[in-house]
Order: C-alpha cells, then sequence, then structure tokens
C-alpha cells in the first residue's frame, strides 16, 4: 500500500517530530510512505474564521497535490486538518455551486476526499492493527481534540491504540470531552476566554497524575503545552504518533 | 445593568473578559450548567430512538419553514374560527404597540407574564412601562432577575448567575417595591425562597386582568397553542385573566397536533432533563365560561423573514430554545449569558442574533466568533442546527460583506470595520500557501532565526503569549528532514511533481 503523508503546515513548521514519527511507525507497519513536496495548507484557518474564498485555491492545490492515483490514501496526523478535508471540502464544493460558480471545485476535491484519514482511522479501519507493536513505559492521559471527537467520529480508535503499547499506562481524563479552548483564531481574538478553557485543561490533566497528556492534534498540543509551560506543570504534551512510533529498540527521547 | 436593554454592550472579549474574572459568576456558572448537562446526557439516554426524533424534529422544522406563508394563513384561519384575533408584527416597536394598545382597550394597567423569550426579545416590558403600564415577571428565575433589575443570562435559567444568597438579598431588599414583601427572617434555603414567592405571585394572579404570554409550539390545523413550563405560574396566567394576549414568533408554527408528538420528547428531555415537562398547558381561542373571554395572537416577524431568505443561517429558525447548546458550550460556561449582549446567548444566541438585528454593531459582528467551534452544541442539539456551520458563515459576512436580505430586501453589506489587517495577512498566507516554495522559504527563515524568536508576543500576538508560552522553532522542518534524507528521487519529492 501506497499512502501520501499529508503532514499540515503546523505539523511541518513546528512539529517535525510528529512527522518522522508518522513515516517511522508507518513504514514499520509495511506501508510505502510519500511526501508530495507540493503540499502546504489545507485552508482551515482561512474557512473557520470566514475567507472560505480564499481557502477554495487551497483547497483545489491539495486536490492536485493528493489526488493522484498513485496514492492509496492520504494519512495526516491531525483530526482537525483530516475533518477539514473530509467534511469542509465537500461543503465549499456544494457552496460553490449554489453560487453559480459551477462544480469545478467539487469535482476537483471529489477523489481526494474519502481517501482522506487521520492516522489512529488509517490505522484501526484500512490496517486494521490496534498493536502497532510499540513500547512506552509511561503513564498517559488522552485528550480526544474536538474535530477527532465529533467532525470524525474517531471515538475510542486512539484508545485502543494506546492501551495496546508496551508499558504504557491509559488514565482517563476528567472533562475528556470538553474543548481545549483553541480553536485556531479564537486563542487570538477571544484570548480570555481561550486561556481561561486551557487552564481548566490542564487542571483536570494535572489531576491523574499522568506523565503525558497526548491528542492527535499538534495544534491542540500547542495551547495546552503552551499552558502547562506557563503553570509550570510537570506534565509534557506528546503527539499519539511519537508514542505509537516509540518502540523497545528505538525509545522516544 | 439596569433597564434590561442591552443597547450599549461592549462586543464580546471585552465583555466575556470582565465575566472570567469574576470568581463568583464562573462558580455560579460552572456548578449549574455541569449539573443541567449531565442530567440531560442521562434522560437523553433513556430514549432509544433519539437519533430518529432528532431528525424527525429537523424535518418538520425544515418543512414547515419552507412553507412558512402557507401555514400561518392557516394559523390565522384556525385561530380566528376559534374565537381569537390575529395582529401581524413586523418589528419589535410594532408589537410593542400593538400589545400596549390591546392592554390599555382593557382600561387596566397591570399585566402578568408568563416567562417568554420572545416578549423579552422586543423589551415589552419597558415599552408597556412606557405606557405606564406594569408588567409582573412570574416565573420564578424572571421574578429574580425583574426585581434585581438584571438582565436574563440564560434561555431557560434567566437567574443562572446567581446563589441563593444572592437571591435572599434580592427578595429582602426588593419584594416590598412590587407587591407583597419578603417575610421576615428569611434565609436562603429553597423551599423558604420558594414559598416566599408564591405568596409575593398568588396575590398578582388573583387580581390580574389581563395576561401576556409566548407559546412554544402552535399549531396550524386547529389554531392551538402550547406552553410548556415546570412551576404552574404559567398555567396560572393563561386561565385566570380576562384577556390573553399572545406575543410569538412566526418560526413556532407546526403544521399539525401529530408533530407535538416529537417535540414534547426532546424538549423536556432537552432542557430540564425531564422526561415530560410538568405543566403542558393549550389553548384554542376562547371557550365560553372557561379561561379568559378574549385571546389576541401577535405574530411576530422581527429580522425572521430576513434569517429565512438566507439559505446557510435558516436553520437557526428551528430552534426549540431547549437551550441545551449553552449548557454543554466552554465558552457560554466562562463568559455567562450577559456577554452576548442579547436576551440569547450562547451558541444559539451567537448566530441567532446576528441574523435577528443584523452584522452591523460591534458587538454582533463580535459574536459569530465567541466560539471554538468545538461542535458540542450541535451534538446536542434536538433540531440538528449545525451551529459552527452557520457561525463560520456568519464569521464571512463580518469579515468579507457580501449579500444578505434586511427588511425584505436583497441589500450588499459591506466587510465590518477592524479587520482590514486580518483580510491581508489571510491574502498574503493565501498566496505563500499557493506556492510551496514560498512556503519552504519562510520556515527556513524562521529556523536560521529561531534563537532569536521571543517565547512572548508584541502587537495582536499579546494575547496569545500573555497567558501561554510559544513553542520552539525547530533546527529544521520535516520537509527539509525528508529531502535530506529521503530526496532519493523515489517519486514525488519535487516541488513541482503534482501540480
Amino acid at each position: 500500500m501506497r499512502v501520501a503523508l499529508f503532514l499540515t503546515c503546523v505539523n511541518d513548521t513546528l512539529y517535525p517530530e510528529t512527522g518522522r514519527a508518522v513515516v517511522k511507525l508507518l513504514t514499520r507497519l509495511g506501508v510505502d510512505v510519500d511526501f508530495p513536496m507540493a503540499q502546504t495548507c489545507c485552508g482551515q484557518a482561512h474557512y473557520n474564521t470566514g475567507y472560505r474564498h480564499q481557502a477554495e485555491p487551497l483547497a483545489r492545490h491539495f486536490s492536485d497535490v493528493f489526488g493522484s492515483d498513485a496514492y492509496d490514501a492520504v494519512v495526516t496526523p491531525s483530526g482537525s486538518c483530516g475533518a477539514m478535508v473530509r467534511e469542509l471540502y465537500p461543503r465549499m464544493g456544494e457552496r460553490a455551486r449554489a453560487e453559480g460558480r459551477g462544480d469545478s471545485l467539487a469535482r476537483s476535491v471529489a477523489p481526494v476526499v474519502p481517501k482522506t484519514y487521520e492516522l489512529t482511522e488509517f490505522l484501526v479501519d484500512v490496517l486494521g492493527v490496534t498493536d502497532v507493536g510499540a513500547y512506552y513505559p509511561h503513564t498517559v492521559t488522552y485528550h480526544p481534540t474536538c474535530h477527532g471527537l465529533r467532525a470524525l467520529g474517531l471515538a475510542d480508535r486512539p484508545s485502543r491504540l494506546l492501551r495496546a503499547v508496551k508499558g504504557l499506562e491509559l488514565v482517563e481524563l476528567p472533562g475528556a470531552e470538553e474543548c481545549c479552548g483553541f480553536g485556531g483564531t479564537f486563542a487570538v481574538k477571544n484570548a480570555d476566554v481561550s486561556a481561561a478553557m486551557g487552564t481548566d485543561k490542564v487542571r483536570n490533566a494535572e489531576s491523574t497524575g499522568a506523565e503525558v497528556l497526548s491528542a492527535a492534534d499538534n495544534s491542540c498540543l500547542m495551547h495546552i503545552g503552551g499552558t502547562m509551560s506557563r503553570l509550570r506543570t510537570a506534565m509534557r504534551p506528546v503527539h499519539i504518533a511519537e508514542i505509537l512510533a516509540s518502540t523497545e529498540e528505538e525509545a522516544l527521547s | 445593568m439596569s433597564g434590561g436593554t442591552f443597547v450599549g454592550m461592549p462586543a464580546f472579549p471585552a465583555a466575556a473578559r470582565e465575566a472570567v474574572g469574576d470568581t463568583t459568576l464562573r462558580a455560579n456558572l460552572r456548578h449549574a450548567t455541569h449539573t443541567i448537562r449531565n442530567k440531560r446526557a442521562r434522560a437523553v439516554a433513556e430514549l432509544s430512538d433519539w437519533d430518529l426524533l432528532r431528525e424527525a424534529g429537523k424535518q418538520i422544522k425544515d418543512h414547515t419553514l419552507r412553507h412558512l406563508d402557507r401555514y400561518l394563513v392557516q394559523l390565522e384561519e384556525s385561530v380566528e374560527r376559534a374565537g381569537g384575533t390575529v395582529h401581524w408584527a413586523c418589528d419589535a416597536e410594532e408589537a410593542n404597540r400593538i400589545v400596549a394598545d390591546l392592554v390599555r382597550a382593557t382600561g387596566e394597567t397591570e399585566v402578568v407574564k408568563v416567562k417568554s423569550m420572545a416578549t423579552q426579545e422586543i423589551g415589552l416590558n419597558e415599552a408597556l412601562e412606557a405606557e405606564g403600564i406594569r408588567a409582573y415577571e412570574t416565573d420564578l428565575a424572571e421574578l429574580i432577575v425583574q426585581l434585581g433589575r438584571d438582565r436574563p443570562s440564560h434561555i431557560l435559567v434567566p437567574a443562572i448567575h446567581r446563589n441563593r444568597g444572592e437571591i435572599r438579598d434580592i427578595f429582602r431588599k426588593e419584594m416590598a417595591d412590587w407587591g407583597r414583601p419578603a417575610p421576615d427572617g428569611l434565609t436562603d434555603t429553597p423551599t423558604e425562597l420558594a414559598e416566599a414567592a408564591r405568596l409575593h405571585l398568588r396575590e398578582k394572579f388573583l387580581r390580574a386582568k389581563v395576561g401576556i404570554s409566548g407559546a412554544n409550539f402552535m399549531v396550524a390545523e386547529t389554531g392551538t397553542l402550547v406552553v410548556v413550563e415546570s412551576e404552574g405560574n404559567g398555567r396560572m396566567c393563561l386561565t385566570l385573566p380576562e384577556t390573553l394576549i399572545s406575543v410569538v414568533g412566526i418560526e413556532k408554527v407546526v403544521p399539525g397536533w401529530r408533530d407535538l408528538e416529537v417535540f414534547l420528547q426532546t424538549l423536556p428531555r432537552s432542557s430540564t432533563a425531564e422526561r415530560m415537562n410538568p405543566y403542558t398547558s393549550m389553548w384554542t381561542g376562547t371557550t365560553d365560561q372557561d379561561g379568559p373571554n378574549a385571546f389576541h395572537l401577535v405574530l411576530l416577524d422581527n429580522g425572521r423573514t430576513d434569517t429565512l431568505a438566507d439559505e446557510v443561517g435558516r436553520q437557526a429558525l428551528r430552534c426549540i430554545r431547549c437551550s441545551a447548546c449553552l449548557n454543554v458550550c466552554p465558552v457560554y460556561e466562562r463568559a455567562g449569558g450577559h456577554a452576548y449582549g442579547s436576551v440569547y446567548p450562547g451558541p444559539i444566541g451567537a448566530i441567532l442574533s446576528p441574523q435577528l438585528r443584523g452584522t452591523g454593531s460591534d458587538i454582533d459582528a463580535s459574536l459569530p466568533y465567541a466560539s471554538s467551534l468545538c461542535g458540542a452544541c450541535y451534538e446536542v442539539c434536538p433540531v440538528a442546527i449545525d451551529i459552527p456551520e452557520v457561525l463560520v458563515h456568519l464569521r464571512e459576512r463580518v469579515v468579507q460583506g457580501g449579500e444578505a436580505t434586511r427588511g425584505g430586501n436583497r441589500v450588499m453589506l459591506k466587510p465590518a470595520k477592524g479587520h482590514a489587517a486580518e483580510r491581508a495577512a489571510m491574502r498574503a498566507a493565501g498566496l505563500a500557501f499557493a506556492r510551496p516554495g514560498a512556503l519552504r522559504a519562510g520556515q527556513r527563515l524562521a529556523s536560521r532565526t529561531r534563537r532569536l524568536h521571543p517565547r512572548t508576543l508584541p502587537g495582536p500576538g499579546r494575547a496569545w503569549s500573555a497567558s501561554r508560552d510559544l513553542p520552539e522553532v525547530p533546527v529544521e522542518p520535516f520537509r527539509d528532514w525528508w529531502q535530506r534524507t529521503r530526496g532519493d528521487g523515489s517519486g514525488g519529492t519535487t516541488e513541482g511533481n503534482a501540480q
């Protein structure tokens, strides 16, 4: 199986270790991974802030890059960007059509939408694995992130994967389904409410006594981690891909 | 906070900042919303066909809205056939004038009121006050708000922001000015507070000649109006006075009695987490020697037809005012209802108010951004209003302008003030992202200067770094690592390959 890694612009720029972990993990599972260098951004920040028209060229570009028949699937370690492609690209196509601008956008995104998967979804649903042979001897609590939880309906896929990790103890996060307060530009436009939400998330995470808070979205982890750092919390944010990539031979540093 | 008006409210972020800093308010809201949300989840989980009921509610509302003109005319005929009189009000001013004239015609200067969002929306109490007519709220929470010269903070629980001690203080201080005073030595135990309110209200029910209500539903085929409530005060107002005036938004009509079957299951479970609400009152015109002998229905538009013309935003009109979205919203929980500057707070308020009132004011332009788009509101909505979708749609209207319907006319809206820098940044980011080479150049620059990056930011970025540390920029972006380690020509590694 040949997949294209859609890393997302945030991960590419700020969290390259997550990308390296996905490559390592998928390769270990026998998947042929490619990283199309022409990829940029899915346009979620534009779309969600009210710039749908500016997001359209990015959706077209994404579809040009990833729509190729050479890939059986497109995999992304971001529930939020995955939801952008799967949920919102078709909606953008419909809106363009309703506005009398033809169906070229809808046609352009059509091939890429059904084959785009968030990482944990790809592992469980497409590869059919829950034990990925990982080793991570730490106590971990998991924040499901809103788009992973609600837009993509990842349900217990991430926790099934984590429970199968050797050495890992998974502890339940109180108020797990509550938003951490990131919300893209919300974090800046309504900074006070966003910070209050982030603080509550960190307090809940602290109450578990876990060493690590994991999630499938680095943007949420950036917000939570930035809050942890400011509150001097003895806990670190780690993307689930990095935990799943970690092995006894090559443990996550 | 007096006068029940929201005019002159600051935009949401400023109002929310104040609320976030109020620890009593936050504790009151957190306790109340978490209690209701957990009870609601249990009540909903009892029904195996919840998803079907939700879909049915959505379909009934959409069907009715699609044929609203037909059903409203049918409703008018049914109400008049049953002995009622129908009045049409295109805006708040017209509705208030109709009600004031109707009350004045009875010769009365006092009215009792059933809790009603529509009359709150149009500011009826203040309008009546200006005409020398005193309106008494009889719902317990509305009474607390009225006595406290406060504004409602929640659709279902208007006094959610008050705790027991605050309520006792309001009763002790204010009840005497409005009628029967609070008993001596009133404590903050719920039974004593409820008894004080009961005695205070009882004398008003028995004296009133005019009652004013809203309605949860109006049945087009029979002209029947429906109010659901928990306290019984509503039924007193609906049955004891000689004249009953009901002010109802035009979107509250349903085609037939069978449709109530769906909503009388979904509304109580979503709002108060009850299997069935304690009081369901239904009235059809007038009946000899039973209940009011004059019935007036004021059908209120006030921006609803304009909202109906918007094909994305119109789903807000499905709302049955259950307030489940408020109780799960993390933003509402911290900002409180007052920050939304409208009688409709929370997620539904953030999409309803800027549609009913337009996005012209600062507060209305800020409301579509009063959400992290977490989607919890959509998940609990019993009529499946995709609130995040409408929020994003309204954000587009705020920053880009575009076509909208105001006052029945198609108008071209200009973008709201203050978004020029953001618009330029979004455009620049769009251009950079359209060219992978530009993105890569930016990443490399950031990596090379990584030691120079502060962990706090000046300018608009300060809002981020005031309470969170920024991540460190890595030495090497992923794509450089990929090319360095895998750039062996193994397909797809050149920039232009898939364009």
